[in-house]
């Protein structure tokens, strides 16, 4: 049953990532894009890691798709139908194909040989993957969640400067 | 539901980056109240924060101290590079003043700005956790991106900072890609804790995750030090980011790079050294020949420093390639001297210049030893170092990194460094051919040379003379440096 799932997620995810890069309208790419990062949230579920599907449907499919519409609307870009095909598309096709094969070769031979962790499905049903990651953040990642309110103040600084019509 | 216990948490360790982050802070609010002529306090205060910064960090040179559970660590080797980021961070402030000001960008979120760099790229020498690596690098590009693209008005700094943006944010996925399958294949992100599980592995080259892990990081960190061929952006971004900023990011963010690189392949995979060593003598010789064969056609000068830039990352990792002692010293001692003759041979560039961009290219450099021959053997100086000619700092580095690989072996890397170096010198010295020995084309004004500008060109003139002929002291302290790790 939850074989035959993932089968149908997994194409559902093929399908919407494929129809990003092909459709013609920007507007259609960003509701692929959508589609396929519902289908990332599947996956989350299906991993037992139920608050990263939240933050997925959350921040990605809720909050940075708004802005990509949001932008796509107010630039209001052309389609530009004539100039969609080049050449390069013959050498990323051929470097895209060789990284697909590289990567299932990669996933394919790799074998996880530690011994597993004290996190197990059961303790993360038991305790709430919420509270497990929240304890992890302020205790062992301490410094790194800190570091990010100093990454998140340098971003808005930049966008300021690079944005604002009169400094 | 128990509570959490926060772990306790000593603070010393990471002193000077909580000190920067607050002094950024401040100068952000500061900013506001200063009228906008007027912004060049803004860098006097950062630069004496730099300064303090400096002498807290040098407070830290001993034994090492952990903290945060083992995500950051105060030690030899962490204090030196933060040591390196703080000079090129106190020259840039001094040499961004008067090209600001001429430019007319002399907006006050400058000072900030460089500060937050500086705090992420020692959060990327003094991290112990892929994490705080990580997230420290992400500071500093992000800031650096801005700087990049801080000239607003100017069409070829919009290009630089957008592209340094988008390549930038690729390169940093190719990181965080190795990381997260370094992270799958040991089940941590703490370096000793790699390091002791990949030290059980019986043949950890097998493991194919890890090795796939340790490719992406290497590409990763390739691109924030500029090695080909992760190089491309690099000349357009050097030539189009204020001068100011190209000479701070290709002597600062390399360092960080390098320090990053340093810390988790010496420690958390040496025993895929032999692996590893190869690439990297690939790396080295691509890198080193494609800068310098570029180089020799520049005319325009950022441009031409940008492919020498690329070609002293590629003597850096001939050195990271041997992977032995003398190595990593000579990369923290090369790190410092390189600092020095780049950021000052910047300097120069920016007094020769004109508004808007103008004056920048070799050509324009014709006459200057009659015209100001103090600021032509500064430049001299500079340029016999960055070309590797004795007494200066660059020879002894050099000197140090290729005989790293011939101890190891690498007989041919260093012979080919050698070549390259000695290549490089046409290009180093045509500029000079054009200081002593051509009129000038024309008879314009020359900038004066502000207090600062000139401070940061003797600072970085004795930087350059004074290890070259003494460096046995610098060279202790980068051997001290790198003995623990």
């Amino acid at each position: 049953m939850e074989t035959l799932f993932f089968l149908i997620i997994t194409l559902v995810a093929i399908v919407s990532a494929l129809l990003v890069v092909t459709c013609k309208n920007p507007i259609n790419s960003a509701l692929a894009l959508v589609m396929t990062f519902f289908c990332l949230a599947t996956y989350y579920v299906m991993l037992d890691a139920p608050f990263m599907a939240a933050v997925q449907v959350m921040v990605y499919a809720g909050a940075i798709m708004v802005l990509i519409v949001f932008t796509i609307m107010l630039l209001n870009i052309r389609v530009d139908a004539t100039k969609r095909h080049s050449h390069k598309v013959v050498l990323g096709s051929i470097i895209g194909f060789f990284t697909l094969v590289n990567t299932a070769f990669i996933i394919m031979r790799s074998r996880v040989a530690m011994p597993n962790g004290p996190l197990t499905g059961e303790m993360i049903r038991q305790q709430g993957h919420t509270e497990l990651i929240g304890r992890e953040m302020f205790t062992t990642f301490l410094l790194p969640f800190e570091i990010t309110s100093i990454l998140l103040l340098v971003a808005i600084i930049g966008a300021v400067i690079l944005a604002k019509k009169k400094l | 539901m128990d509570m959490i216990t926060i772990p306790a948490v000593n603070m010393t360790p990471i002193l000077p980056e909580i000190f920067l982050s607050v002094l950024a802070m401040a100068l952000l609010l500061i900013n506001v109240f200063i009228p906008s002529g007027q912004k060049s306090y803004l860098g006097y205060i950062s630069f004496v924060g730099v300064v303090a910064a400096g002498v807290l960090v040098g407070a830290g040179w001993g034994a090492p101290v952990e903290s945060f559970s083992g995500s950051v660590v105060q030690d030899n080797f962490a204090t030196f590079f933060k040591i390196i980021f703080l000079l090129s961070a106190g020259l840039a402030i001094l040499i961004s003043d008067q090209y600001m000001e001429r430019e007319g960008c002399n907006h006050g979120e400058l000072y900030p700005l460089i500060l937050f760099t500086v705090v992420g790229m020692m959060l990327m020498a003094a991290g112990t956790d892929l994490m705080t690596i990580f997230l420290g690098l992400e500071v500093m590009s992000v800031a650096l991106y801005v700087l990049a693209g801080f000239n607003r008005a100017n069409l070829k700094s919009n290009e630089a900072g957008l592209k340094y943006f988008l390549l930038g944010s690729f390169s940093t996925g190719f990181l965080l890609y190795g990381m997260a399958l370094t992270y799958g294949a040991t089940g941590t992100t703490r370096i000793a804790k790699i390091a002791a599980i990949v030290g059980q592995m019986t043949v950890p080259s097998a493991n194919i995750m890890l090795v796939a892990g340790m490719l992406l990081m290497l590409t990763g960190f390739a691109f924030k030090v500029a090695a080909a061929p992760f190089h491309m952006w690099t000349p357009d971004v050097y030539e189009g980011a204020p001068t100011p900023m190209t000479a701070f990011m290709s002597a600062g963010p390399k360092a960080a790079g390098f320090a990053a690189l340093l810390r988790i392949f010496l420690v958390a995979l040496p025993t895929l050294q032999v692996e590893w060593s190869q690439l990297l003598w690939v790396l080295a010789v691509l890198t080193m020949t494609v800068g310098n064969i570029t180089a020799l056609r520049q005319d325009n000068i950022k441009r031409m420093l940008a492919y020498s830039s690329i070609a002293h990352a590629g003597y850096a990792l001939v050195g990271f390639a041997a992977g032995n002692g003398t190595g990593a010293a000579g990369i923290l001692f090369y790190m410092l001297s390189y600092t020095f003759m780049n950021i000052g041979a910047f300097a120069v560039i920016i007094l020769i210049g004109k508004k808007g961009e103008a004056n920048g290219t070799v050509m324009d450099f014709a006459g200057l030893g009659f015209k100001q021959p103090a600021l032509a053997v500064a430049m001299s100086v500079f340029l016999f170092s960055l070309a590797g000619i004795p007494p200066t700092a660059g020879f002894i580095g050099k000197f140090y990194l290729f005989s790293s690989a011939v101890q190891k072996g690498y007989i041919w890397l260093a012979v080919i460094g050698v070549l390259n170096s000695a290549a490089s010198v046409y290009y180093y010295l045509r500029v000079m051919v054009y200081m002593y020995m051509k009129e000038p084309t024309e008879d314009f004004e020359w900038t004066r040379i502000t207090p600062p500008i000139a401070l940061s060109l003797l600072i970085s003139v004795a930087g350059t003379l004074i290890p070259g002929i003494v460096p046995s002291v610098i060279l202790q302290f980068a051997e001290q440096a790198v003995k623990l790790i």
